[in-house]
């Protein structure tokens, strides 16, 4: 586990008094850019790969298969319950390595700041990216600084890339799930999305609700060194369980079928779900992840999943059945059928 | 969560649905009022679950369908000016008017803001007075006490930067223009429960009568529904025609007193165009004289244009029960949520957009 406490009580290394905001020159690549990199990025982030300074970072040669994403995150406001901007920013990309099979290692970190931006805001979220990437165990190994004219708060875009190592020989994809195949669903959802609304909006319940944030790699390759014959995952971000679930059926050209009263569901975020006129089942989460596995292998794959997270237990959701349809339908309590579509946009609360 | 899982419970709906199953014998015809009824019947598949002799109908109480695009097109008008913060509903945003949406008009640049309470828009006004302030007051009798609120408020601390696009409309007069209607087939109606929580059931009373059709105020959760079905139905059965509280947690007889109390404060009965169907007489709330100096269309002197619907559209057929939305030839190829033709394939409450999510099939 990351030592939590290691920038704790550590002030922000620019002096506020006198740049307490991201002024344009700290995009200009010269003094302000360096003093950025130097005094705050560099101590919190660094590695052997970073201490190269070099343009581009050199990686070693792992002689594996490799695999590569990318993902902006754009998230208002920066810091919600359960999380942060830096924190969604290392996770996201983890995550989408991990859903590849893939065991994490590099990541590039470029930032576009909004002139006006926060100095102290800053400082937290680079702390946050630090402690994410130690729990993942990533390098940063190579980043870019940008800051754009004021439009609006101060915002901050990040955009990370990932590069992950193939460490096994399982065929992991949306071609490989087969009819059959047990649907397990990793936690309860609607976190990430309650959470960020209820703090966009200054809405308190009575319980709060923290985001989903976290990474995945672990229960991914606790699954894989168990010999667990994954056929294919997908997080459940922006879009949801629903989302994720319909783009699977789609790419795969099978049909799904899921219980409706066996997903879980915290009562909190159904209640607030309920109050917002949304559908939990379409809430963004940054936490959970789908998982097709032959039937043999799901009862021991939902054990490993638990052991990782005994607070949201892991469930079977439904299967891969044999009907020639490339969707997702969800069969409620007493029998009723519905499909499960993409949204056309965002969810929009409802108006009465 | 109590007061929804409860209505939400397999074993409650089953048993009511068998009751259905045994004192249906003859074919009948039911139409829910509102768009958030018709959502949950398919959400929770219970037309299929319901004798093959019980056919539901969906009707206009969606209040994103139903404002007309002329409508719509004078919010584009007032969002697109650069003085002006529109504020909306949500849902109202992406209704496409004449050649755009309201979402594409603040990717232009202009400041249009989603909120969840005229409140929050009045908030909106205080925070900002160089600001001039539009809410766009759409809905049926449940939104428009908070609508009264609002604009009274805005009265009471004097602003000058905040106004309303009114475009309310009232469910009873829209209910009698449907069974006036000779092509109509309706023999039983679920009345909407919010909105009769709002203005009590008393006003339904003279319809019952008058159209010898059965009218059972109605819940929205899937207990609610299939309990409002076997009362209309036993009614029908019996040949009954009167006035039945199916919500009673949530439905007093007078309704809710001091909401309508500030409705008659603010508001005045007025003419009012329903997409899809055209103008019905008394159907509508507009604000009175007293808080006239609020209504947008006075105050930025906006007129109304005529904007024709697509030909092929038969949406207005469906708002009255004439005809259901997979019976359209544009349904779910021409017209889709992404692209929609008509009122009803816009809002994710009206009948087209629900069965294209819930019922379409692959092929189709």
């Amino acid at each position: 586990m990351p030592d939590k406490t290691k920038w704790k009580g550590l002030q922000c290394p620019i002096p506020l008094s006198k740049y307490p905001k991201i002024v344009m020159a700290h995009g200009s690549g010269g003094r302000l850019t360096r003093d950025l990199i130097q005094h705050m990025f560099q101590p919190v982030l660094n590695n052997p790969f970073l201490a190269q300074k070099h343009d581009g970072a050199l990686l070693d040669n792992p002689k594996t298969k490799i695999v590569m994403t990318t993902d902006s995150h754009v998230v208002r406001p920066l810091f919600f319950p359960g999380g942060d901007i830096g924190k969604l920013s290392v996770f996201g990309t983890v995550n989408d390595l991990a859903m590849c099979g893939a065991t994490p290692r590099w990541l590039s970190l470029s930032l576009i700041m909004e002139e006006g931006l926060g100095m102290e805001i800053l400082w937290n979220v680079i702390q946050s990216i630090g402690e994410a990437a130690e729990e993942s165990n990533v390098n940063i190994v190579t980043g870019d600084t940008k800051v754009i004219d004021r439009k609006g708060e101060g915002e901050l875009l990040i955009n990370t890339t990932g590069v992950g190592t193939l460490d096994h020989d399982q065929s992991i994809g949306p071609r490989e799930i087969r009819s059959g195949d047990k649907i397990i669903l990793s936690g309860d959802i609607g976190r990430h999305g309650i959470a960020v609304l209820s703090s966009r909006e200054g809405l308190s319940f009575e319980t709060e609700i923290l985001s989903d944030c976290n990474a995945l790699h672990r229960i991914v390759l606790d699954l894989l060194d168990n010999d667990i014959p994954i056929h294919c995952m997908r997080d459940c971000t922006r879009g949801g369980m629903a989302t994720a679930l319909v783009e699977l059926a789609e790419e795969s050209g099978k049909h799904f079928e899921i219980r409706e009263e066996v997903v879980p569901v915290d009562p909190t975020v159904y209640g607030a779900c309920e109050l917002f006129g949304l559908d939990p089942f379409y809430m963004p989460n940054e936490g959970r992840f789908v998982l097709f596995v032959p039937e043999s292998g799901a009862e021991q794959a939902l054990k490993l999943i638990r052991t990782n997270n005994k607070e949201n237990p892991a469930c079977i959701i439904g299967h891969v059945d044999e009907t020639p349809e490339k969707s997702v339908t969800a069969v409620n309590a007493f029998g009723g059928r519905r499909r499960l579509d993409l949204l056309t946009g965002d969810q929009l609360p409802r108006i009465c | 969560m109590k007061y929804i899982s409860e209505f939400r419970e397999a074993g409650h709906v089953q048993k009511i649905l068998d009751a259905i199953h045994r004192i249906t014998n003859h074919d009948w015809r039911i139409m829910e009022i509102c768009g958030g009824q018709t959502h949950a019947i398919l959400k929770y598949g219970l037309q299929e679950l319901l004798p093959e002799k019980i056919t539901l109908l969906h009707g206009p109480g969606c209040p994103v369908c139903v404002t007309p695009l002329v409508m719509i097109e004078k919010a584009i008008r007032l969002a697109s000016r650069p003085e002006v913060t529109f504020c909306s509903f949500g849902d109202m945003l992406r209704v496409p008017g004449k050649d755009r949406d309201l979402l594409s008009v603040k990717a232009e640049g202009r400041d249009i803001r989603m909120v969840y309470s005229p409140m929050d828009a009045v908030q909106i006004a205080r925070d900002n007075p160089g600001r001039e302030v539009v809410f766009f007051a759409i809905g049926f009798e449940t939104t428009a006490p908070a609508v009264a609120m609002a604009v009274h408020q805005a009265k009471e601390s004097r602003m000058t930067n905040f106004s309303m696009l009114v475009a309310h409309v009232l469910v009873p007069p829209a209910i009698k223009a449907i069974l006036s209607s000779k092509q109509s087939k309706i023999d039983g109606f679920l009345a909407a429960g919010h909105v009769c929580t709002v203005m009590g059931v008393q006003e339904y009373n003279p319809i019952a009568k008058k159209y010898q059709i059965p009218i059972i105020v109605t819940g929205f959760e899937p207990l609610d529904l299939v309990q409002g079905v076997y009362l209309c139905i036993r009614q029908l059965e019996e040949g009954r025609a009167e006035v039945e509280n199916q919500y009673l947690r949530s439905v007093r007889i007078e309704g809710n007193l001091p909401a309508r109390e500030w409705m008659q404060k603010v508001f005045r009965v007025v003419d009012r165009q329903w997409r899809g169907i055209g103008t019905i007489p008394n159907s509508g709330l507009g604000l009175n004289d007293a808080y006239l100096i609020f209504d947008a269309e006075h105050k930025f002197h906006l007129s109304g244009e005529e904007v024709a619907e697509p030909e092929i559209c038969i949406s207005g057929q469906i708002l009255q029960g004439l005809q259901k939305p997979d019976a359209c030839p544009a349904f779910g190829k021409a017209c889709t949520p992404e692209s929609p033709l008509g009122a009803t394939m816009v809002s994710s409450e009206g009948a087209c957009a629900a069965y294209y999510k819930y019922r379409r099939s692959h092929a189709g």
